[in-house]
């Protein structure tokens, strides 16, 4: 049976590819892209992990497990999760603190956690679960985007199934352990993608960042130890604990330093968009087949690795494996791994401008460079697009563009917004040129306006 | 301590301090904006970035913001680094793309931290060409304007506003580049501390209101180090005059009293000194209700002095809200068996009893700043936001010190500020406050009971008795009151520093004793804790000092026929006593002199009136609740631009007149030897002479000046009046000069500074430069000299325990509630105060006005033997069942524990 695909958050990989050695994430997904419920989610080894973790292990062992698995943070920053969970306090008079399931996915052209919500919520129930465990969380709370309804309706299907059978609430499968889950949908900020914007918005404040350190594991939600994971982290939990960091680390077949699969996409006028589990450090050019190239004959002029806030990287980059040391080391970030393509025929001043409208509208205004900073960015390019550009404009978007930079901004939204900027910049000067009035032919001496 | 290395120059530094902090305290430039001494930092304008190395082989460093950096020892960073200097030019020009440059027309130009900042940076060149942001500006009320379009998004304002001051109708609104600070919707700023923003804002979004239509520059304006006037505390204020006016009140920073904030009352209630009815010329009247006749100086000197003297006996009334000088004046030229403290019996008992609890109960009395390092709070009988706001402040702030403790323990900076309050949340020390209506406190309390005086003096015996069972036990305490006053005793034992607040806001020296015997049951315990008694005006201390009756003594002495001839200094009888027993007496009367600088009722029936100065235009002393003897300076002579005017200082006419009749030639007088005089004749006041620099003080030979070096105009300003230059008025009683020309600025650091200025910091921001470290102390000493302290001893219990309250069928006990807006004096008669003070209405506890089948809006009338109060209405949830609220200053003679009848008035249904 087959269902047409409704939007782009689709798995473009056959049953038959998926197996759950290789394909952790997505193995148990249905052909017609309805959600896994309990029941084919038990069938389909579900809760194991929770059920052998929770009765044998200790959340220092899975602390360990995890570490030597050497996951990456899935939501585009790549840090270790394991380590970022060693760093939570824990212990002594501390009280219990805080699971924060970071589902505020906004980076534009970004669509995976969507598919793992809408389609196997109880992989991230249980990676939950396991999180909370390791962490001595008492409370679960998914940051849901406050547009993916049809994720929040999978989630409370789930979250309520889950209850109903004993993985959620009081005493989880007999071991003492107590953890609930609270579903709780954003109102459309992409600031609360950051981890201290996100616990800001959550307590009900203004959806600020916060200064770190303190890390939100020190002083997070309510000011209690708080941990912070993005959703596609917290399904790889699961796999990696039931069977072990060799495994995992082995799924990436050598391609990666980094260990396990990752969900890679494609955005953009290629002829298949979507989405594939792939091992990490998979060659760009690889995915781009795999979409099926660009439609209508064009070439490929510029590719985002993995959303709006990453740097352009050159169809020369093809070659390079997806993963985060290597897209770091060419001067991009793998981001969220969902690639945006730009074809040959789209000029990138309107690009870029449509990119930093979209950056300066969702600054949260707290601090100078990003508030004031990001505005201008989109004025001058606004400028550029209509060929009023004066000279001295690129060097301004450059010096912005350095000023927006890691550091000298308050949080990493900023550096963000800067980062395709100033690749493009690099790139494209040209284009950039082509905006600045006086560069084209004086007007004939006379004509006015 | 720690060494940190700024441009190769090693420093030593509190490393307990941010890098910012570090480094202003060193007296180093470093711009800033969100940052601010008093709230911390948050990292938010980038302004302070600076260049930091890894080490000294480090020669590529990175930028941080130094508010963000710890100075830890071994810090290495520059200031003058070009990448950082370019930051932050850079990071002033983004703050400028909306900002309207509107500095000509604005109210802030001159004393803007922006314009400091931006010239610091060196940013003068605009590069962005597009169009600015605008915002649509609200009505904040009477005090502040509001220009959103000067934003430049520091957050100061809604963190000094919530945060600090726990307000709530202010807020940030949108996102982006079009962030608005502003209230949900136009309205009265409700936060007593709102003026403030003026100060905090570092530009032109907030600014006081009152300048709009007299509008002068900082540097046009002539200032006085002075003390506020309008209640006990002794906050320190810059006065500015111009013209013959006050046009502004800025906070005077004092290490150990106000620091960096004032209360509205105080930095607008300056309003009476401007008054156009105030009495300039000595004025006399044949007999009651004759004409008014103006005289001269010696005219009316001489016929006072007949008057006088022929009289059988002369009664003196001091005033609460006159200096030490001119109470002592009185005091000598009536005799001090003659002289009344010029405060009710009910009054001058509960100034009595707080001198002797500050001397026999062994808890210090602690000044502002110390009290917000206390970490359990006990307030009887006080709402400290009304009677003496800016205390209230700081007891916010010592409730709050709980963050500070949490995160130490987690390893946070307390100057992180953001961090500090997400991991205290709504932890904080324990306050509890026991008062008979709603506090502004009681949010932020740990308990707070509504009940009548005489049972809160039964809590806080009862309080006293659990921390120590020597202290007398409260028979028949409702069980749940006392398991109350147990954890109350808990929560103080458990304290490092407990602090006792109470005072004599009910005019009753029960709860008085009451929190005497908490604060000796500490001091027995060894807590090294705080008892602060309230007082209701600015020197009610002191006059309690000098000595002397109430005035219902006066009157007793009038009325027998004893005495026949009074002498009123700066005292609104009618204010006070009951008006028809007030007249009776006045009617009995030969001679009756007042001095005063307000047309008060009783200067309506004076025989000669003398215009007195107010704080504007004259020298004193005051001793504010603290025990602190202040100086305040002379801000302009009322001369300069009325030739006509005869305004002296009560203590000059009354040394004057005390010449006149005793037929001596006695010559001028000057402060000092007022002070001098005082200070012999009141062995407890012996310190008040060093409480300021002498007239004699001189820095570096020069006067300091009053005015700032750039102020303009001076030989225009008479020009209405005659086109000559005159000679500026000298000043024999203080060192500071009627001029611009003396010294001024941070640089010889002196005690007492007319107006914040150094060199690049023309705003309140330049106190910086004044003090030892940013929120420390002055580094000339902070101004005044304390004259309290405990005395050790055995710490004697008063023995007497009030009866529990019961309440009456058909009568209610009167409740007088203290106001920050409308509840003083004088500075009710300012303009601006009237336009914030609520309307006044009669309180009932919601639940009695229920059982009455009253609604909140009914007219009632309150009918006391001393008279009747027609007012609406309100129901109050936090009022103690039994009482009747009944705000202060509208009927004299109504106190607290009268008894009243209520009837409907006007439309009202019957009670």
């Amino acid at each position: 049976m087959s269902v047409a695909p409704r939007y782009h958050s689709r798995l473009r990989q056959a049953p038959a590819e998926r197996r759950a050695e290789t394909h952790p994430l997505t193995w148990r997904l249905r052909e017609d892209g309805r959600r896994v419920a309990l029941d084919d989610y038990l069938a389909g080894d579900g809760y194991a992990a929770v059920r052998e973790v929770l009765g044998e292990q200790t959340p220092e062992t899975v602390i360990a497990t995890l570490k030597a698995a050497n996951v990456r943070g899935r939501g585009g920053a790549g840090f270790s999760a394991g380590t970022k969970w060693s760093l939570t306090l824990t212990g002594g008079d501390l009280p219990r603190g805080y699971l924060v399931c970071n589902a505020d996915e906004m980076e534009p052209g970004t669509f995976k956690d969507r598919l793992l919500m809408e389609q196997l919520p109880h992989l991230l129930i249980e990676g939950m679960i396991l999180a909370g465990f390791a962490n001595r969380s008492r409370q679960g709370y998914i940051f849901l985007r406050g547009e993916y309804r049809e994720a929040a309706r999978a989630l409370v299907l789930a979250l309520d199934e889950a209850r109903d059978a004993g993985w959620l609430g009081p005493d989880i499968a007999g071991s003492g352990f107590d953890f609930d889950i609270a579903l709780h949908t954003g109102a459309g900020r992409y600031i609360c993608g950051e981890e201290t914007a996100l616990i800001s918005s959550l307590e009900g404040h203004r959806a600020n960042p916060r200064a770190k350190p303190p890390f939100p594991g020190q002083s997070g939600a309510w000011g209690k130890p708080t941990v912070v994971n993005n959703v596609e982290t917290l399904c790889n939990v699961p796999g990696v604990m039931r069977h072990g960091a060799d495994w995992y680390q082995a799924l990436s077949g050598g391609l990666s330093e980094d260990g396990g699969t990752k969900l890679f996409g494609v955005s953009g006028r290629v002829a298949h968009p979507g989405l594939w589990e792939l091992p990490m450090g998979t060659p760009a050019g690889e995915l781009l087949e795999r979409a099926g190239g660009l439609t209508g004959g064009r070439r490929l002029k510029a590719w985002l690795p993995g959303g709006a806030s990453t740097g352009f990287l050159l169809p020369e980059h093809l070659s390079l494996a997806l993963d985060f040391d290597t897209i770091g080391d060419a001067g991009s970030r793998l981001g969220t791994g969902l690639l945006t393509v730009v074809p040959d025929d789209q000029p990138m001043v309107p690009l870029l401008g449509n990119l930093e409208a979209f950056f300066a509208r969702e600054s949260c205004g707290w601090c100078t460079p990003c508030r004031d900073g990001l505005p201008w960015t989109v004025r001058l390019l606004a400028a550029l697009e209509r060929g009023e550009g004066e000279p001295g404009d690129i060097e301004l978007l450059e010096d912005l563009a350095r000023d927006l930079g890691p550091g000298r901004t308050f949080c990493a939204h900023a550096p963000g917004a800067a980062m395709p900027l100033a690749s493009a910049l690099a790139h494209f000067r040209d284009e950039f040129e082509a905006g600045i009035a006086s560069s084209r032919a004086p007007r004939p001496v006379g004509e006015e306006g | 301590m720690a060494t940190i290395h700024v441009d190769g120059q090693a420093y030593r530094v509190d490393g307990d301090d941010n890098l910012l902090a570090a480094c202003l305290s060193l007296g180093l430039d470093l711009p800033y904006f969100c940052w601010h001494p008093a709230l911390g930092s948050v990292g938010a304008c980038r302004q302070c970035a600076v260049k930091q190395y890894r080490d000294a082989d480090d020669d590529q460093g990175s930028l941080v913001m130094a508010c963000m950096t710890p100075a830890a020892d071994g810090t290495r960073l520059s200031i003058d680094d070009a990448e950082a200097r370019a930051f932050r030019r850079g990071v002033i020009e983004w703050l400028m793309l909306n900002h309207p440059h509107d500095c000509p027309v604005c109210e802030e130009g001159g004393h803007c931290h922006l314009q400091d900042m931006t010239v610091m940076t060196g940013h003068a060149r605009r590069r962005y060409r597009f169009t600015k942001r605008t915002h649509r500006n609200q009505d904040l009320g009477p005090f502040l304007g509001h220009e959103m379009n000067r934003c430049i998004t520091c957050y100061r304002c809604v963190r000094f506003y919530r945060d600090h001051a726990g307000g709530e109708d202010l807020g940030a609104f949108g996102a982006g580049d079009n962030i608005y600070f502003g209230r949900h919707r136009d309205g009265v700023l409700e936060s007593p501390f709102a003026g403030n923003l003026s100060e905090v804002c570092p530009t032109g979004v907030f600014t006081d209101r009152p300048p709009d239509d007299h509008y002068t520059r900082k540097w046009d304006l002539q200032f006085a180090p002075s003390v506020c006037h309008q209640c006990a505390v002794g906050c320190n204020i810059s006065p500015g005059e111009r013209y013959g006016e006050l046009r502004r009140v800025e906070n005077r920073y004092h290490g150990e009293v106000n620091r960096f904030f004032l209360c509205d009352r105080g930095r607008y209630g300056y309003g009476y000194v401007n008054r156009d009815d105030r009495p300039r010329l000595p004025e006399w009247r044949e007999a009651p209700g004759a004409a008014t006749v103006t005289l001269e100086v010696d005219a009316a000197l001489d016929r006072a002095g007949d008057r006088l003297r022929s009289a059988r006996r002369v009664i003196g009334i001091g005033s609460p809200r006159a200096s030490l000088e001119s109470n002592h004046r009185l005091r000598e030229l009536v005799g001090a068996e003659h002289f009344s403290l010029g405060v009710t019996a009910v009054e001058a008992a509960c100034l009595a009893t707080m001198a002797r609890l500050q001397r026999e109960c062994g808890l210090p009395s602690p000044s502002l700043r110390e009290i917000e390092a206390h970490d359990a709070v006990l307030v009887l009988g006080e709402d400290p936001l009304q009677s003496a706001a800016r205390l209230g402040l700081s007891l916010r702030q010592a409730v709050l010190g709980r963050r500070e403790a949490l995160a130490a323990e987690r390893g946070i900076p307390a100057w992180n500020a953001e961090a500090v309050k997400t991991l205290a949340q709504d932890r904080r020390h324990p306050l509890f406050i026991a008062y008979p209506a709603a506090t502004g406190l009681d949010a932020i309390a740990a308990g707070h009971w509504a009940l009548a005086p005489d049972d809160i003096a039964r809590l806080g015996a009862a309080v006293a008795h659990a921390l120590d069972p020597a202290a007398p036990a409260v028979a028949t305490l409702d069980p749940s009151l006392a398991a109350e006053a147990r954890r109350i005793a808990a929560a103080l034992l458990a304290a490092e520093r407990p602090l006792v607040v109470s005072g004599d806001a009910l005019g009753s020296t029960a709860v008085l004793e009451a929190a005497g015997n908490v604060a000796r049951a500490l001091a027995r315990r060894a807590r090294p804790g705080g008892l602060g008694l309230i007082r209701a005006e600015t020197n009610s201390t002191g006059v309690a000092m000098l000595g002397g009756e109430p005035l219902e003594w006066a009157l007793d002495e009038i009325e027998a026929g004893r005495a026949d001839a009074l002498v009123v200094l700066e005292n609104d009888l009618h204010a006070r006593l009951p008006g028809e027993r007030l007249e009776r007496a006045l009617d009995a009367l030969t001679t009756l002199v007042v001095l005063d600088h307000q047309r008060t009722a009783v200067w309506a029936r004076a025989g000669i009136g003398l215009p007195a100065a107010s704080f504007a235009e004259g020298d004193g002393t005051l001793v504010s609740l603290e025990g602190r003897a202040q100086r305040f300076f002379q801000v302009f002579e009322p001369r300069v631009l009325r030739p006509e005017s005869r305004i002296r200082e009560s203590w000059r006419w009354l040394h004057a007149l005390q010449g006149t009749l005793q037929r001596r030639r006695v010559g001028d007088t000057r402060l000092d030897a007022e002070t001098r005089d005082c200070a012999r004749h009141h062995p407890a006041l012996s310190a008040i002479v060093e409480a300021a620099d002498h007239a004699d003080h001189r820095v570096q030979g020069l006067r300091q000046a009053r005015a700032p070096h750039r102020y303009s105009g001076r030989t225009a300003l008479r020009a209405h009046l005659a086109v000559g230059e005159p000679r500026p008025p000298q000043d024999p009683d203080s060192p500071f000069a009627f001029s611009m020309e003396g010294y001024a600025g941070p640089g010889r650091p002196q005690r007492e500074n007319a107006f914040a200025w150094a060199p690049g910091w023309n705003s309140p921001q330049a106190w910086n430069k004044f003090t030892d470290e940013v929120g420390g102390h002055l580094r000339g000493g902070d101004p005044g000299r304390r004259l309290l302290g405990p005395v050790p001893g055995g710490y004697a219990y008063a023995r007497i325990v009030a009866e529990g309250f019961v309440r009456r069928d058909g009568e209610w006990q009167l409740v007088v509630l203290p106001r920050l807006f409308g509840g003083e004096e004088t500075s009710r008669r300012a303009p601006m105060i009237a336009a914030r003070a609520a309307a006044p209405a009669l309180q009932l506890a919601a639940a009695d006005a229920a059982r009455l089948g009253l609604a909140e809006g009914d007219r009632l009338a309150l009918v006391t033997p001393v008279g009747r109060l027609s007012l609406p209405l309100s129901c109050s949830a936090g009022l103690a069942p039994g009482l009747v609220g009944v705000p202060a200053g509208l009927v004299p003679g109504l106190a607290t524990g009268q008894w009243g009848r209520l009837e409907p008035a006007g439309e009202g249904r019957r009670p």
